[in-house]
């Protein structure tokens, strides 16, 4: 811990080191930043901004998991449907995510649906791929052993396939959420008019740095919180079973 | 399956069983082996290794049904099942596993078991804590806390060193008398079965049949070393004559 906090303290003297040597204007140092950050927190808009973009990621992120993991399940533990699902899987994981949400706003329109919806739809197909590997990686002797002892379908579910399934599934979220995340920026700055992404946008074309990092950075750092706070915790509790390496 | 009368009885006929093998060729693994045993009867399947003793294991727990023939099995009763590995959830503790297979089971009798097959130090243990030894005591634990009218155990103890094969056999030994039910044991070791069964079934080689039955003579503890050598003896025939 006292590692990475010294690493990033680095980073940013880095940072300003950087900025006493650079044109002001291209790349401000920490204090304007902060100062930037502090007026912007100051009327609100900071807090609206990130509080907006905060429940697209959420949304997004909970829609591709829920419908993901069910996908992934149900391809994992069905050969016929695998192979049906396969190509439109792979198509999915193959179209750039820009081509997504262009074709969302067009389609549906310039609406919260169209975004949050183009932002799971990326997101998808990871779930569903990373999900089937860990039903594919399911313990049939295990399968076996419960079926013996007459184990319910939610017992099942609950003490024999999801402890499995966990490691899978944290993989997923993990990487989800840093995929989602970058997403729903694209999708705010192309067509809503409000989120972190879209006052992006508006200090590209003010050529606003100082404003551009006010938003981008307290946005990567909740993203950060989350991680360790949530994320690892969690990876943490479904394997703590397994005997800890050094 | 089908219950037949009131007696509780187990009574397997299998006609045939076959595997396909990788060439798409039929491979006959059982056929027309059959087999009875009543209430409170203990019965060892003896054969050469690969003779298909696993398989018919899974038939009579009701893991392959496509097979020829029948198995009758008290219907009104639960399986305990003592696999060939242990087969615990390494994500719960040894209390936990035994409890979630028999969530009917009192706090007293789970104890009373774990304190019969020395786990008492280890009911929070994760199975991966256990040594192999210990693995099998809990996985004999969960098969008896389920109270099961069918037990079958795939050779319990394959694979541990003598001594501690003999305690665990005595610690079985104890418990099934302790209660009323049908025990099916499959295993390679001789006395292993002579200690524990009323009756031994001789398996044949592939595809295998029963070839001879041999009643052991009850209370074991009255059994001289001399007629455990003859029906050790017995058995040795039987085997190479299969």
């Amino acid at each position: 811990m006292t590692t990475r906090l010294i690493s990033l303290l680095a980073l940013i003297c880095l940072w300003q080191v950087a900025a006493v040597f650079a044109n002001p204007r291209l790349l401000p140092g920490p204090m304007v930043v902060l100062a930037t950050m502090r007026s912007e927190a100051a009327s609100g808009a900071l807090f609206q901004a990130l509080g907006v973009t905060l429940a697209r990621v959420a949304a997004a992120f909970l829609l591709a998991m829920a419908i993901g993991s069910a996908i992934g399940y149900a391809m994992g533990r069905n050969g016929l449907f695998d192979r049906a699902a396969d190509p439109w899987v792979i198509v999915l994981l193959n179209l750039p995510a820009l081509v997504i949400i262009v074709l969302a706003y067009i389609w549906v329109g310039l609406n919260e649906a169209a975004a949050i919806g183009a932002v799971a739809l990326n997101k998808l197909p990871v779930t569903v791929v990373t999900i089937r590997e860990g039903v594919r990686a399911l313990d049939t002797k295990l399968d076996e052993m419960a079926q013996v002892f007459g184990f319910s379908p939610l017992k099942r579910l609950t003490h024999v396939v999801a402890p499995q399934l966990a490691p899978y599934f944290a993989a997923a979220t993990r990487a989800g959420l840093s995929l989602v995340w970058k997403i729903v920026l694209v999708v705010e700055l192309l067509g809503r008019p409000n989120g972190v992404g879209f006052e992006i946008n508006t200090a590209f074309q003010l050529f606003d740095v100082p404003l551009l990092l006010a938003y981008a950075l307290p946005f990567t750092a909740i993203m950060l919180v989350i991680e360790t706070l949530a994320v690892q915790p969690f990876e943490r509790h479904v394997s703590r079973w397994r005997p800890r390496a050094a | 399956m089908s219950r037949v009368g009131d007696r509780v009885r187990l009574e397997a006929r299998v006609a045939s069983k076959s595997f396909r093998s990788a060439s798409g060729q039929s491979v006959p693994v059982l056929t027309d082996l059959s087999f009875a045993l009543e209430e409170g009867e203990t019965g060892a399947l003896i054969g050469p290794s690969g003779c298909g003793k696993s398989t018919l294991m899974r038939i009579l727990a009701g893991l392959d049904r496509n097979f020829d023939g029948s198995v009758c099995v008290p219907t009104h009763g639960r399986v305990g099942m003592v696999f060939q590995e242990p087969r615990l959830l390494p994500w719960r503790s040894v209390e936990d596993n035994v409890r979630l297979a028999a969530p009917e089971a009192s706090e007293a009798e789970v104890a009373a078991l774990f304190a019969a097959l020395g786990l008492s130090e280890h009911q929070t243990h994760f199975p991966g804590e256990l040594s192999i030894g210990l693995a099998r005591r809990a996985a004999l634990a969960r098969a008896f806390a389920v109270r099961p009218t069918l037990l079958l155990l795939d050779e319990p103890f394959v694979s541990l060193d003598r001594p501690l094969a003999r305690q665990l056999q005595r610690d079985l030994a104890r418990l099934v008398e302790s209660r009323s039910m049908i025990v099916v044991l499959v295993t390679h070791d001789l006395d292993e079965a002579i200690a524990l069964a009323d009756r031994i079934f001789i398996l044949s080689a592939r595809p295998a049949h029963v070839v001879g039955e041999i009643a052991v003579k009850t209370p074991r503890a009255a059994m001289s070393d001399e007629e455990h050598k003859a029906v050790a003896a017995r058995i040795e025939a039987l085997r190479e004559a299969g």
